[in-house]
């Protein structure tokens, strides 16, 4: 042993230049099933149940009934849409965290039109104007941080951040006013006799008109994204604000419009829920969607078709892992955990498709 | 090339799950069901970790387990469609009757009630059972006015007990009350804890805060910091976190909670708590449908049925005499010499009331339908089970 290796560390990490798609793929696969084996070591070692009935109840929550397929469809696809929504916004690098409050907002102007128009209007207007107030709505809740960040280049990270509470706030105080009882704060399902306002299902079939917007709106997110001139000027403001300019982009005029965009999209969400499968409005609404979202749409590299992919990984997730508290009376806390476990390694992986391990005595070999 | 493949054969996929979903659709229900028969499902807003949930779920297990049929529970369901989402499915896992414990739970179970007449949909603390008018919905409620008015004496005998030792002066006897919503449900059980108080402690008044949530820790523990820096000298709640109790044990203020003892958490400062036991419910409900008979549209337990219990008083917070003085009040609540909500008792705005019209119907109207008032005595829980009293008395205070 000579002194000059003595002083190598034992490893450092190098980043890769690219990796094949099969190799990387492999890798994320990888990944999964380190993740599957290490909850399953903890389930066995918390709970003292068999992991492999841990994991068939899952996968039984999830696809255990028709309806639970229904359902898991239907909760894909709201998620799947707001994934769709903030992914335009994260392409050019605008880091809109507020989708959660933007569903709200739609849903709320859909609830206000449910409400206050209920009786006055025929069913086939109410119903395109809940479309008209939903998206218009959730498009200058989002249109207000792309304002402010094109006009005076504030932090959208926050800007969008504090609207979500403002949101919940607004819908809290219509909650109060629109209470059914009084002093209750629930409004409880609108129009409960008289449907009006109430989207329309397709057969009997509660969700599918749901999952036929959402899978259409990913086709054309797809293609928006990778061949329109609008999805081109987006990810050239993302990649570089100073090249865009240069080659005389507006950039502002792309930012609001980009964010006019995934603030509809949330409006249709929004929509979807109230009008379509909830017919309420509660400030839980949303329900943290516009958090995972983010996740979905990173983890998909920004595109829609592999989004559809990640959306079901943790819809997935989360239908087995209600079904695992109710199996085996642990807490929902533990599905947490699970959940938990998984994604960090999904995650994680993506470093080691992006960088590598270099060992002492490999980089021997590479020089 | 390979993420062209990659998407075409996603979207392959996406659409066959369609077809599976589209052929799996008449699928049979599995009716496979515990040796004992029938199988009961429960929904639950939040999980043990609310005292408010925790209650109903120990008194399922109870039941259950007396009544040897089975079980399943379906925590942390919200209050939207994931609840009628949860109902229909325990419907399809072969359950026989269903039960939900949230307030907004209600129109969601109506909903799987209408879609499934064979199966018995249970509510608790819900309103409109007796005018929707469905064979299998129905709502459940107990007289925990008459608990809180018990666990009120408690209160009151504490007070005395610190006016007594020179502790507070009688002006100084302030109580505070941490509420979830200004709801008639609410109101009626502060009104009558209150009142409890009052029967032992003539000059004791009270000061009201509302948290706007049924379940927020912070909110909750603030709420009885804000009461107990206000110059409240003993805390109650109704609310379902630990956030009151735990806030007043680090006070060191004396507290009478709800739901449930909290001693564990609590040694020093909780007194006694009032609580539903709603196994009394789940037995009879579970024995109508065991005979095939009808369940009441709405069921309102009482001390008599075992629903309306009081806990172990804490001799260490307690003041002397507390349990004899519950005790006794107990038996005159039982035998009828006294009334919780007798007019004469308590005053609105200077007057003793006459009369009043509660909203017992719930309607788009929020206006009072029934008279609610019989010789003296305002009748809580008999024209429907749950509370409708939401009359602001002298004494209390409400802070917005």
């Amino acid at each position: 042993m000579d002194k000059a290796k003595k002083h190598e560390p034992l490893f450092h990490i190098a980043k890769r230049d690219s990796l094949p798609m099969y190799k990387s793929w492999a890798i994320r696969c990888a990944a999964i099933l380190v993740a599957l084996i290490v909850a399953g070591i903890i389930t066995m070692l918390l709970t003292g149940e068999n992991p492999l009935n841990v994991y068939s109840t899952m996968v039984k929550g999830a696809f255990g009934t028709s309806r639970r397929i229904w359902s898991l469809l239907q909760s894909l696809s709201m998620l799947l849409c707001i994934s769709l929504a903030v992914t335009p916004a994260f392409k050019m690098r605008f880091w809109n965290i507020g989708a959660e409050g933007q569903v709200l907002i739609g849903g709320l102007a859909t609830a206000a039109c449910m409400i206050l128009l209920g009786d006055k209007v025929p069913n086939a207007l109410l119903i395109v104007v809940m479309i008209a107030a939903s998206i218009s709505a959730a498009a200058i809740w989002a249109l207000i941080p792309a304002f402010f960040k094109a006009k005076f280049n504030t932090n959208e990270t926050l800007f969008t951040l504090m609207m979500n509470y403002v949101a919940i706030q607004l819908v809290s105080y219509f909650e109060m006013l629109w209470e059914n009882p009084k002093g209750s704060s629930n409004i409880g399902i609108i129009n409960q006799s008289t449907h009006a306002g109430w989207l329309p299902t397709i057969g009997n079939f509660d969700y599918l008109l749901n999952i036929i917007v959402v899978f259409a709106l990913t086709i054309f997110m797809y293609i928006y994204l990778k061949y329109s001139k609008h999805g081109y000027e987006l990810s050239v403001v993302g990649e570089s604000e100073n090249t865009a300019r240069y080659i005389g982009l507006n950039v502002k005029k792309v930012i609001m419009r980009t964010m006019l965009l995934s603030g509809a999209v949330c409006g249709i969400a929004g929509l979807l829920l109230v009008g379509g499968t909830n017919h309420t409005i509660t400030t839980t609404t949303a329900g943290g969607r516009g958090f995972t979202a983010i996740m979905v749409s990173w983890l998909a590299k920004f595109n829609p078709i592999i989004m559809i992919l990640t959306a079901f990984l943790i819809t997935f997730m989360q239908a087995g892992a209600g079904e695992i508290s109710t199996v085996f009376g642990l807490n929902e806390s533990f599905s947490d955990i699970l959940t938990g476990i998984i994604l960090f390694f999904i995650i994680g992986c993506e470093f080691f498709i992006n960088y590598k391990l270099q060992f002492r005595s490999s980089h021997k070999e590479v020089k | 090339m390979f993420k062209k493949l990659l998407s075409i054969l996603l979207a392959a996929l996406m659409v066959f799950s369609f077809a599976v979903v589209f052929a799996g659709c008449g699928n049979e229900k599995s009716t496979e069901k515990g040796s004992d028969g029938l199988k009961v499902g429960f929904i639950y807003l939040h999980d043990e970790n609310s005292t408010y949930d925790n209650n109903f779920l120990t008194a399922a297990k109870e039941a259950c387990d007396k009544m040897g049929v089975q079980m399943v529970n379906k925590t942390n369901i919200d209050e939207s469609d994931a609840c009628k989402e949860a109902a229909l499915d325990l419907v399809d896992q072969g359950c026989d009757i269903i039960f939900a414990d949230s307030f907004g739970h209600e129109d969601f179970m109506i909903e799987a009630a209408k879609a499934n007449p064979e199966v018995q949909f249970l509510h608790a603390t819900g309103t409109k059972a007796h005018t929707e008018k469905l064979d299998n919905f129905h709502n459940a409620f107990a007289s925990i006015y008459e608990g809180r008015y018990l666990a009120g004496i408690a209160a009151g005998m504490k007070i005395n007990e610190m006016i007594e030792s020179g502790k507070i002066t009688k002006d100084k006897a302030k109580m505070g009350y941490v509420g979830a919503h200004p709801y008639a449900e609410v109101k009626s059980g502060y009104t009558s804890f209150y009142l409890g108080a009052k029967s032992v402690c003539p000059t004791v008044t009270m000061e009201v805060t509302f948290t706007g949530s049924w379940y927020d820790e912070t909110l909750e523990k603030e709420a009885a910091n804000k009461l107990i820096s206000d110059g409240c000298v003993l805390i109650s709640q109704h609310a379902d976190s630990m956030g009151a109790p735990t806030a007043c044990e680090s006070a060191g203020v004396p507290n009478v909670s709800y739901n449930g003892s909290t001693v564990k958490a609590c040694p020093n400062t909780f007194i006694v708590s009032s609580r539903i036991n709603w196994a009394p419910y789940f037995e009879y409900a579970i024995k109508c449908v065991q005979d095939g008979k009808p369940i009441d549209t709405d069921w309102t337990g009482t001390v008599a049925t075992g629903s309306v219990e009081l806990t172990e008083v804490n001799e260490k917070a307690a003041a002397k005499g507390t349990q004899e003085a519950i005790d006794a009040a107990k038996a005159d609540l039982e035998s009828g010499k006294i009334s919780v909500f007798d007019t004469a008792n308590f005053t609105v705005k200077g007057e003793t009331l006459k009369s009043y019209k509660a909203d017992v119907d719930s309607d788009a109207e929020f206006k009072g339908d029934t008279e609610v008032i019989k010789d003296g005595i305002f009748e809580e829980s008999k024209h429907r089970s749950a509370p409708y009293f939401d009359i602001d008395i002298d004494g209390i205070s409400v802070i917005e």
